[in-house]
């Protein structure tokens, strides 16, 4: 099963090493890992999907993670109310008749042109996976020449429904 | 965490370049004695050293592995952090050995390498070796020093991870002009790590629910691990244990946490564990593990492993909880904390009389046992059980890995905690040597014995040099069967006994190498010989060497054949 995870780091050097060391040597399996800083200095923010066959496997992974010096927080969002989001850039094999009905496509997933050459077209989506997953099956038959995907990010919504909080996911923690 | 700010005076000619700058920090930090092997680029750290030499008993090893399996049996004796400095490149990947030990068994050392200096770093330079890379999966925390100003306070963090919460190693490489180079700038050791705050004191709600399971229960067992060592808790778990008449169970690094001789002691558990144990651990309704790990040797398969039982699991290292075992009552604590709490709130429990002579008729009718063999012959078990009685059960014993090992922790009935010494987790053959060396440093009026194997004291037995140049009076016993004894035991039993590369056609005379570094020797190859001679040698007040012959067919029983459960011991009797 998949679960969302989010860390919030100190920038230090090798900590990103140490994270994805950590999880390889418990063959923990990485979908996508994003990083980037925080609104706080000095404090990144790390969004991992990992997929795991059980609870207290996505417990372990917090657990080693939330072991290490420079890791603050670790929560496993994948239950909450959530914002998650990954930016996809699409390069598709395009001469200028077929633009347009490549445009008609990508209009409903608000995706937008950003780059056009003689016999390319380059798109950006965002969105959760699952409407990337969409437009890009929807591209393939044109030609995908270039992928580039960022991986989820993700937080917690600014409210969190009150329901959730009766099937807290599985915690040994105490 | 104090706050000492050392302002560069007005007045002061030249600053301090980072070497004295380090040499500070650790005389603050209480370092008294320092397992260093010199090299390039730790020339000034040593350099410093040499200038300030009054402050530290440094132990020269003869390889770096020898310095950090000293500063692990120092750390374990001492229960002081174990502080060892090697060269770059391959001083440092000589420790690599020592330091995953030291993990593993969760030992706290402070380990200082040397790197290159920064403006080589990256370019495969002379004695360059990425040690930040490599033990970044086997330390606690590593750093690399990249300004001077930050080195007192990366100290200073570094024995306070090392020796809180679950303790282990960690590591800080120092480039060359770090050490070198003079401080402009001020500094300060002040430091503040908001992700490393370890939980010691017990939830009370969880305290509650181990109440509520010892009131229900009718066959608990303690299982007793290392972190009662670690904790310092023996006494408060001998007053929870005898309080309410539950037995323990006790792990290969618990040994000694609960006295061996004590009649709630039903030994140790395990692959090589006695039967009342093993029993004890599969048949019990109420599993209360204090400071243990359940590791692969003592579980064996996790299907047969207590497989009725409510499990309650007593540790610091909130991972280790729910990791190898299902978990019914966490309780994340330092374990004399929780210990504490324990005995303070739990008082009333059940009668446990019919358990207990359930579990005590075992440890009668299966006891350890060993063949004895004709004509004066010596096997390893009666080696060890000699060295137990001369010693009066009172040494500091450490071991390597293998028979050797497994027949010290079954005979040799520690009464206290912090006598026994060996590596448990990594199982590091040439640990045992080195690591008595450390342990007779920071206990120099106990007698140390070093049990090891004839394999593995040849990993290691250039650190023989220690002993002649301190007269350090470590006694060695080598248990020589003149093979790799528990390969050779498995390739016997389960790979149809093709004996692939066990067995050493040639050894060294050890006498004559013990000689060789002025030490004592002798070769006792008989019951008689040995009877004889072994008091006198443990009583030498030098360092000596005893190589003692036993009949290599010999094995370790009783066992749980590897992938089976608990119940599923041979060779419980003879």
């Amino acid at each position: 099963m998949k679960r969302i995870i989010t860390a919030k780091v100190r920038n230090r050097s090798g900590v990103l090493n140490r994270i994805t060391g950590l999880l390889q040597k418990r063959q923990f399996n990485i979908e996508s890992i994003s990083v980037g800083r925080t609104e706080q200095e000095g404090i990144s923010r790390i969004t991992f999907v990992v997929d795991v066959d059980d609870f207290p496997k996505a417990e372990q992974i917090i657990k080693q993670l939330n072991k290490q010096i420079d890791v603050l927080k670790v929560v496993d969002i994948t239950d909450k109310a959530i914002v998650a989001r990954e930016l996809a850039l699409i390069k598709i094999t395009s001469n200028a008749q077929m633009r347009t009905e490549i445009q008609g496509i990508i209009d409903p997933f608000r995706a937008t042109v950003i780059d056009v050459s003689k016999d390319t077209i380059s798109v950006q989506v965002t969105g959760d996976s699952e409407k990337v997953e969409a437009l890009i099956e929807l591209l393939k038959p044109y030609g995908i020449k270039d992928l580039a995907r960022t991986g989820i990010t993700a937080f917690l919504r600014g409210q969190q429904p009150q329901a959730n909080q009766d099937q807290e996911p599985f915690s040994l923690l105490n | 965490m104090g706050k000492d700010n050392h302002e560069l005076k007005a007045n002061q000619v030249t600053p301090k370049n980072g070497s004295e700058i380090l040499i500070d920090a650790l005389i603050e930090a209480g370092v008294t004695t320092l397992f260093g092997y010199p090299g390039g680029a730790v020339l000034p750290i040593f350099d410093a050293l040499f200038l300030r030499k009054e402050h530290f008993n440094q132990v020269l090893a003869r390889h770096e592995q020898g310095s950090i399996h000293a500063a692990e049996g120092y750390a374990r004796i001492s229960g002081k952090p174990g502080v060892v400095i090697a060269t770059s490149g391959p001083g440092a990947t000589n420790l690599v050995t020592g330091i995953v030990d030291a993990m593993m068994d969760s030992l706290p050392l402070v380990v200082f390498t040397g790197q290159v200096t920064q403006n080589v770093i990256g370019t495969d330079a002379f004695q360059e070796a990425d040690i930040m890379g490599i033990t970044t999966p086997i330390t606690k925390h590593n750093y690399q020093v990249r300004k001077i100003e930050d080195l007192p306070r990366i100290v200073k963090e570094a024995f306070h991870i090392a020796t809180t919460g679950r303790p282990g190693p960690v590591l800080i490489d120092i480039p060359k002009d770090i050490a070198a180079n003079p401080c402009a700038d001020a500094y300060d050791s002040s430091f503040d790590l908001p992700g490393y705050q370890p939980k010691v004191n017990p939830n009370p709600l969880q305290i509650n629910k181990l109440k509520e399971a010892l009131s229900s229960a009718r066959k608990p067992v303690i299982l007793a691990g290392a972190g009662i060592k670690f904790a310092g808790a023996s006494e408060e778990l001998i007053q929870f244990a005898e309080k309410h008449q539950i037995p323990v169970v006790t792990t290969l690094q618990g040994l000694g946490a609960f006295p061996g001789e004590h009649e709630l002691s039903l030994g140790m558990g395990g692959m090589h564990g006695t039967y009342a144990s093993n029993t004890a651990l599969y048949n019990t309704d109420l599993l209360i593990n204090i400071g243990s790990r359940f590791d692969d040797r003592l579980t064996g398969n996790l299907e047969h492993f207590a497989p009725t039982a409510i499990i309650a699991h007593i540790d610091i290292d909130p991972a280790e909880i729910g990791k190898n075992i299902n978990t019914h009552i966490p309780i994340v604590s330092d374990a004399k904390n929780a210990l504490i709490e324990i005995n303070k709130h739990i008082d009333e429990t059940p009668d446990y009389t019919e358990w207990l002579d359930e579990v005590n008729q075992n440890k009668q009718d299966y006891p350890l046992w060993y063949n004895q063999p004709e004509e004066g012959n010596m096997i390893g078990q009666y080696v060890i059980e000699q060295v137990y009685q001369a010693s009066e059960g009172k040494a500091i014993v450490t071991t390597d890995v293998g028979q050797h090992q497994m027949w010290t922790a079954q005979f040799y009935k520690f009464s206290q905690p912090n006598r026994f010494v060996s590596s448990g987790g990594l199982g590091t053959m040439g640990f045992g040597f080195p690591a008595a060396i450390g342990a007779q440093i920071a206990a120099p009026d106990d007698l140390v014995i070093a049990i090891v194997g004839d394999g593995g004291f040849q990993m290691t037995l250039q650190e023989m040099s220690i002993l002649q140049e301190r007269n350090l009076p470590v006694k060695i016993v080598i248990v020589n069967n003149e093979a790799l004894g528990m390969v050779r035991q498995w390739q016997q039993a389960f790979y149809s006994e093709r004996y692939s590369e066990s067995i050493f056609s040639i050894q060294p005379d050890f006498v004559k190498l013990a000689e060789a570094y002025q030490i004592k020797g002798a070769k006792l190859a008989t019951k008689e010989e040995f009877d004889q001679q072994l008091p006198g040698l443990l009583a030498h007040d030098g360092p000596v060497l005893i190589d003692a012959r036993v009949l290599q067919q010999e094995n370790v029983y009783p066992m749980i054949p590897p992938g089976q459960g608990l119940h599923e011991m041979i060779g419980v009797k003879p």
